[in-house]
C-alpha cells in the first residue's frame, strides 16, 4: 500500500482531491443547471460502475439495467412521500432499496443462467421492459405506482435537521441544494469505485473474469459458476438501486419515462465506450456521453447561426443525430474503448499480430 | 369462440409483420453473428419513404394500388441502400473488434436514424393513404379485412421467395456456406464481404415490405415507430432460434399469436387485475420462460438450416 503514498501520488491526490471540491462551484458560475448536469455525470458513472461489475467483470450482457435503478427510485418514492403518507428517514430507505433491488437482480439472475450472450441480452431486456411496463400500469385496481403519471412531491435526503434540497450558508459559504447532492454522490461514487477496485482483484472478480473468458474453463477449475453468476447479478443490481433511490431524492419526482430500454442502452453505451471492465474508462465514458447531449443543447443554435446565418435544423434533432454520430465514431476509430485497460489492450494486439 | 378466432387472425396479421422484420434480424445474425440493432430503424425509413412515393403519385392522379407498388419499389430500394451503408460504414470496420462494440454503433446509427427521420419528415404522426379498398369480411363470427388478406399474402409470397434464394440459388448456397464457418467458405472461393453485404440488402427490402405492411395496418406512422417493432421482432427471432430462417418465421407469427390471445384473455385470466395494456408483458415473458427450457429458442439447435 506506501508504494501508492509516494510524495508524487500524494500531491496528485490532493490536485484531485481539490479539484474535485471546487467543481461544483466552478460550474455554479454558469447557473445550477450546470451543477444538475455535474451531478447527473456522477450519478451515471455510479449507475456505469454497477453495471461494469456485471457486464465489464463477468461479461453478462445486461440490457435491462434501469429496471434496478427503477426498484431503487420506486422504493424510495413510496416509502418518501405523500403517496402512501410515508416518510422514512433516508438510512432506512437507501438500505431497503439496495435490498430490494439486489432481490431483484437474483431474480433475473436465476432464470437465465443457462443463457449465453445474446439470449442473455434480450432476456435481461425483455425483464426490464416488463419492471416498466408494471410501473406504468400499477394504478388500477390498487394504486401503487400512480401509473403514469408518476408521483410527486418526493422527499429529499434529509440527514437529521440538514436538509439537501435547500440553500444554506455554512461557514460562511452558500451552498445550493444541487452542489449539496454533489457532495453526496461524489462520496457514493468513491465508495462504488472502492469497491469496484477491491473486487476487481479478489476472489470473486478472478472468479468473474474466468467466466467472462471461457465459461466451461471456469466450471472445470472449480468456480460455482451458478453463485458467481448470480453475485454478479445481485451486487450490480444493488448500485443500481443505490443510484435510483438517490436519483428519486434528488429530483423529487419519478415516472414510469425515465426507466425506458433507451436508458439502459445508454447506460451500457458508457461501459462500452469508456472501457469495459476498466473502471477510469467507464467514469470517463460515463461523464463525457452525460455531458456530450448537454453541451451540445448549448452548441448546436450558436454554431448553425455561425456557420449558415440561421437555425437550418431542429436543434433538438441536430443535437441527438452529432450524439449518435459520436458513438459511431468513437467505436469506428477506438474499438476498445476511448480509455480501455492496459490488459485489454494487450490481448487485442496480440490478436492483430 | 368468436373471440378467440377473432384474435387468431389479429394475431396471425400481426405475426407475419413480425415474422418479415423478424427476418432481418436473423439473416445478418446467423451469418455474422451480430444484432443489428438498427434493423427496426430501416423498417421506419422504408414506412415514411413508402408514404412520401404514395403520397405524391395519389396526388398526381395515380391510382392508390399502383402508386401502392411505387410506394414498395421505393422503399426497398431506399431501405436496400441503407442496409448496405450500414454494414460498410458502422459494422465492417469492426468485424475484429470486440463483441459490445458493432452493438454501440448499431445503437448510434439507430439514434442518427431516428433524428434523421425527424428533421425530414418532421414529429407528427403521419397518415398512410389507404392502397386498396379496405372491405370487410366475415367468417364464423370473426371479422377480417381485405388489407389482412393482402398482408398476409404478401408476407407468404416474400417469404416463400426468401426461402427459395437461400435454398435454391447460387447467392444463398453461399449464405449458408459463410454462416456455417467463414474461413472454409472463403477457401471455397465465397465471397464473405460479398456474402454479408447481400445479407443486410435482402433482410432491409423484407423490412422494407414489412414496413410498407405495418403503415398500410395501422394507416399511421411516426419517426419513433421502429424502435418498438424492431424490439418485438427480434424477440420474435430469439424465441424462434436466432440465425434460423424458419425460426424467425415461426417466432414472428408465434408471438404475434401469442399477444393477439394475450390481450384478448389476460383480463378473464387474472380476474379483471390486469388489463389488456399489460399485453407487452405477455411477449417477454413468454420469451423467458421459452428460453429457461430452450435456452437456444425453439428451433435454435438445428444449425444446419442457418441462413
Amino acid at each position: 500500500m506506501n508504494k501508492w503514498l509516494t510524495p508524487r501520488s500524494s500531491l496528485g491526490l490532493v490536485l484531485v482531491a481539490a479539484a474535485l471540491i471546487a467543481l461544483p462551484f466552478i460550474a455554479g458560475m454558469g447557473g445550477q443547471a450546470w451543477v444538475r448536469i455535474l451531478n447527473f455525470a456522477i450519478l451515471y458513472a455510479f449507475l456505469a460502475l454497477g453495471l461494469n461489475i456485471v457486464v465489464g467483470f463477468a461479461g453478462l450482457l445486461d440490457l435491462g439495467y434501469i429496471a434496478f435503478y427503477a426498484v431503487g427510485a420506486y422504493t424510495w418514492a413510496l416509502l418518501a412521500s405523500p403517496h402512501f403518507g410515508l416518510h422514512l428517514p433516508f438510512w432506512a430507505i437507501l438500505p431497503i432499496g439496495a435490498v430490494l433491488a439486489c432481490a431483484a437482480g437474483a431474480l433475473l439472475g436465476a432464470p437465465t443462467l443457462k443463457l449465453r450472450g445474446d439470449y442473455l441480452a434480450i432476456v435481461t431486456l425483455g425483464f426490464g421492459e416488463i419492471v416498466r411496463i408494471f410501473m406504468n400500469n400499477l394504478n388500477a385496481p390498487v394504486n401503487i405506482t400512480n401509473g403514469a403519471q408518476g408521483i410527486t412531491l418526493i422527499d429529499p435526503v434529509i440527514i437529521g435537521q440538514f436538509k439537501f434540497s435547500a440553500t444554506s450558508t455554512i461557514f460562511g459559504i452558500t451552498v445550493s441544494g444541487p452542489q449539496k447532492y454533489y457532495y453526496l454522490l461524489v462520496l457514493l461514487a468513491l465508495g462504488v469505485i472502492l469497491v469496484n477496485y477491491r473486487l476487481q482483484h479478489s476472489r470473486i472478480g478472478r472468479a468473474w473474469q474466468a467466466i467472462r473468458e471461457d465459461e466451461i474453463a471456469a466450471k472445470a477449475i472449480g468456480i460455482n459458476t451458478r453463485n458467481v453468476k448470480l453475485l454478479a447479478f445481485a451486487m450490480g443490481a444493488s448500485f443500481g438501486g443505490i443510484a435510483g433511490g438517490i436519483f428519486a431524492a434528488m429530483q423529487g419526482f419519478v415516472s414510469p419515462e425515465s426507466f425506458s430500454l433507451i436508458e439502459s442502452i445508454m447506460i451500457l453505451a458508457m461501459v462500452v465506450l469508456g472501457g469495459m471492465g476498466h473502471i477510469p474508462g467507464v467514469i470517463l465514458g460515463a461523464v463525457l456521453l452525460t455531458i456530450l447531449p448537454e453541451a451540445l443543447r448549448y452548441a448546436v443554435v450558436p454554431v448553425q447561426k455561425a456557420l449558415f446565418g440561421e437555425v437550418l435544423a431542429d436543434p433538438e434533432s441536430l443535437r441527438m443525430l452529432v450524439f449518435g454520430l459520436a458513438l459511431v465514431l468513437v467505436m469506428r476509430f477506438r474499438p476498445a474503448g476511448l480509455w480501455p485497460s492496459p490488459e485489454r489492450r494487450r490481448e487485442l494486439a496480440e490478436k492483430v499480430r | 369462440m368468436d373471440i378467440l378466432l377473432q384474435q387468431i387472425i389479429n394475431g396471425l396479421v400481426q405475426g407475419s409483420i413480425y415474422a418479415m422484420v423478424a427476418l432481418g434480424y436473423t439473416m445478418v445474425y446467423g451469418i455474422m453473428g451480430l444484432i443489428n440493432f438498427a434493423h427496426g430503424e430501416v423498417v421506419m425509413i422504408g414506412t415514411l419513404v413508402a408514404i412520401s412515393i404514395v403520397t405524391l403519385l395519389v396526388q398526381s392522379g395515380m391510382p392508390p394500388a399502383l402508386a401502392g407498388a411505387f410506394g414498395v419499389a421505393g422503399a426497398a430500394l431506399v431501405c436496400m441502400a441503407l442496409g448496405w451503408s450500414l454494414e460498410r460504414v458502422a459494422y465492417r470496420p469492426l468485424r475484429q473488434a470486440q463483441r459490445l462494440a458493432p452493438l454501440i454503433t448499431a445503437i448510434g446509427c439507430s439514434i442518427v436514424l431516428q433524428n434523421l427521420a425527424m428533421m425530414i419528415w418532421g414529429r407528427n404522426y403521419m397518415t398512410f393513404p389507404p392502397l386498396i379498398e379496405k372491405t370487410q369480411f366475415e367468417f364464423a363470427g370473426a371479422s377480417f379485412t381485405s388489407v389482412q388478406v393482402m398482408i398476409v399474402t404478401v408476407a407468404a409470397l416474400s417469404m416463400s421467395g426468401l426461402l427459395f434464394l437461400v435454398y435454391r440459388t447460387k447467392l444463398g448456397m453461399a449464405m449458408r456456406a459463410t454462416a456455417q464457418n467463414p474461413a472454409v467458405a472463403g477457401l471455397m472461393g465465397v465471397n464473405a464481404n460479398r456474402v454479408i453485404s447481400s445479407a443486410f440488402v435482402v433482410g432491409s427490402a423484407l423490412g422494407a415490405v414489412a414496413g410498407v405492411m405495418v403503415g398500410t395496418y395501422y394507416e399511421i406512422a411516426h419517426y419513433q415507430m421502429g424502435f418498438m417493432l424492431g424490439l418485438k421482432a427480434f424477440t420474435a427471432a430469439v424465441l424462434g432460434g436466432i440465425g434460423n430462417l424458419a425460426g424467425a418465421m415461426a417466432g414472428g407469427v408465434l408471438l404475434g399469436l401469442i399477444e393477439a390471445l394475450g390481450a384478448g384473455y389476460i383480463g378473464d385470466l387474472t380476474g379483471g387485475f390486469l388489463g389488456s395494456h399489460y399485453q407487452d408483458i405477455f411477449a417477454f415473458a413468454v420469451l423467458i420462460i421459452v428460453l429457461m427450457f430452450r435456452p437456444s429458442g425453439l428451433f435454435g439447435e438445428k444449425t444446419g438450416d442457418r441462413a
